[in-house]
């Protein structure tokens, strides 16, 4: 049975863009037949971190509009076969998107692959409506900070009532990924602790990312991090949160921080 | 001698008002009012009305009459919106009330008559059950359940009496009772209870973290809680024209 997960977070910048890429290629490692899918019309950023770029030639736009076939706009990975991308139109905007057709691309997805990944825009407009309508589980994610939390609030608020299977009266299967956590700063007491958060959004902790430069290293490359890097911190997590969906379960790991010899000598603050 | 000027003062109050939205063909319209009427004998009875206007055709003639007719009927208006400015005589209803107020949802004239009139001879010996009307008048108590917690943006409304919460009430939701309101959570976003004049209408929670308390048009931002109420189990009441906010143990 193909299932169609939707990664939001009302948010932006959280890293849902870097979650979907590298949830993507952590199952399709693992042997699943995987799509992600850019929901972000006219701000695409999918096709930079998965490195296919200089190959988009269709998009989804042109898909819904008749212009090209679903097989013409997909993608492979040049790394993983089982790994495709749809990328979002650049040129064009959401109110491309219509539901009919967005409808009729989930369907034709869900014969061809065991993941459908959609990458939704930030916001609560038509784009993120459009990415989540169709999903049968949704990763909220979040960062540990108070406007990325009540922004998650709200999105789950409309996960709950405005796809289709909340209109069929039928429960979205929800997970919290926290992402750019700091252990330092949590450390400190500067970050929200993982449990207000979960106390507040209340439900299940799929993992937490660390914060890392690897990310960005990666996104520079054009490479989901758990392909380029994958014994990196951030990778781990990663890999960590796509066992969980694939139904395994165990304890998530809190990062801790890791600091180097003259950091743990010299790390005081300096007391005047 | 200074004279000390008397200190107004000033509070807000909602109330439900009824809109009218009369149709044309008039006659017809103002046919089916009187049927209504015969039905449900005691539905506008102190009720605030507003008429719409905004669904007659410019051409219509004598609006003001109209007015005149749905008043003779015992109807309580208290003003007019969606007049067209040409229309003659409408000034006597009172100045344009001002834009916005929440339009609720459509609202359901019982079929039968609340009070059953002395039967005559005719009718069966046992008198037939008035079923409940939708409209309940303010002294029967209504509660509305929700068994699930409130998320930010989400906005619940009952102005029939008293809402229960099974779960927090996030940053950024609104709840808007009649009666009291209930979260067996933390209330984090606002909580407006007593509408339609209920002074003795509380708000309790498990854990006060809310943006903003209001009893009957009077109320509290977080700014202003007591400091040591945060994050505990907290009851806010109305002591005359202050709000308490005081422990629940």
């Amino acid at each position: 049975m193909a299932k169609v997960l939707v990664v939001t977070s009302g948010k932006g910048g959280v890293g849902k863009t870097t979650t979907t890429a590298a949830l993507g290629a952590a199952l399709a490692q693992a042997g699943e037949n995987v799509v992600v899918v850019d929901f972000d019309v006219g701000l695409r950023n999918l096709d930079l971190v998965m490195g296919a770029e200089r190959r988009v030639v269709y998009d989804m736009i042109n898909v819904i509009q008749g212009d090209a076939k679903l097989a013409q706009a997909l993608i492979r990975d040049k790394r993983i076969d089982t790994l495709s991308l749809l990328p979002a139109s650049q040129t064009r905007d959401k109110d491309a998107l219509t539901e009919a057709g967005v409808a009729s691309i989930i369907e034709q997805l869900r014969e061809k692959f065991d993941w459908i990944i959609c990458d939704s825009p930030a916001g609560i407009e038509k784009g993120a409506m459009m990415a989540m309508r169709y999903a049968d589980i949704a990763i909220v994610v979040t960062n540990p900070e108070v406007s990325s939390v009540r922004d998650s609030d709200r999105i789950i608020g409309m996960l709950d009532s405005k796809t289709a299977k909340a209109e069929r009266d039928e429960r979205i299967e929800k997970h919290l990924l926290l992402t750019r956590y700091d252990a330092g700063r949590a450390a400190r007491g500067e970050m929200l602790k993982t449990d207000d958060v979960l106390e507040i959004l209340s439900i299940p902790l799929l993992g937490i990312v660390p914060e890392s430069v690897d990310v960005l290293n990666a996104s520079n490359l054009g490479s989901p991090v758990t392909l380029n890097s994958p014994t990196s911190p951030a990778a781990k997590a990663y890999f960590d949160a796509a066992r969980r969906l694939r139904g395994e379960k165990f304890e998530v790991a809190i990062p801790i921080q890791r600091k180097s010899l003259m950091g743990r000598l010299f790390g005081r603050r300096a007391v005047a | 001698m200074t004279e000390t000027r008397p200190f107004i003062r000033l509070r807000g109050r909602s109330i439900m008002a009824l809109v009218l939205s009369p149709e044309p063909p008039l006659a017809g319209w103002l046919a089916s009012l009187d049927a209504q009427i015969e039905r449900a004998p005691n539905f506008f009875d102190g009720r605030p009305v507003i008429v719409d206007l905004g669904t007659l055709p410019r051409e219509t003639a004598d609006v003001a009459g109209l007015m005149h007719a749905i008043a003779e009927r015992g109807i309580h208006i208290i003003g007019a919106e969606g007049a067209h400015a040409s229309w003659p005589g409408l000034e006597a209803w009172g100045r344009k009330l001002p834009g916005g107020g929440q339009s609720a949802k459509p609202i359901e004239v019982p079929e039968r008559a609340q009070a059953e009139p002395a039967a005559p001879a005719a009718r069966p010996a046992a008198p037939e059950p008035s079923p409940p009307p939708q409209m309940q008048s303010p002294t029967e108590p209504a509660s509305l359940l929700i068994d699930h917690a409130v998320r930010s943006g989400q906005s619940i409304t009952f102005e029939q009496g008293d809402i229960t919460i099974l779960g927090s009430v996030a940053s950024g939701a609104e709840v808007v009772a009649g009666g009291s309101i209930h979260v067996y959570g933390a209330l984090r976003g606002r909580a407006i209870a007593g509408l339609s004049g209920r002074t003795g209408a509380r708000i309790y929670c498990r854990k006060l973290h809310a943006e903003l308390v209001a009893i009957d048009g009077v109320y509290q931002t977080a700014e202003d809680m007591p400091p040591e109420r945060i994050g505990a189990p907290s009851c806010a009441w109305l002591d005359g024209d202050l709000m308490r906010i005081t422990p629940i143990d």
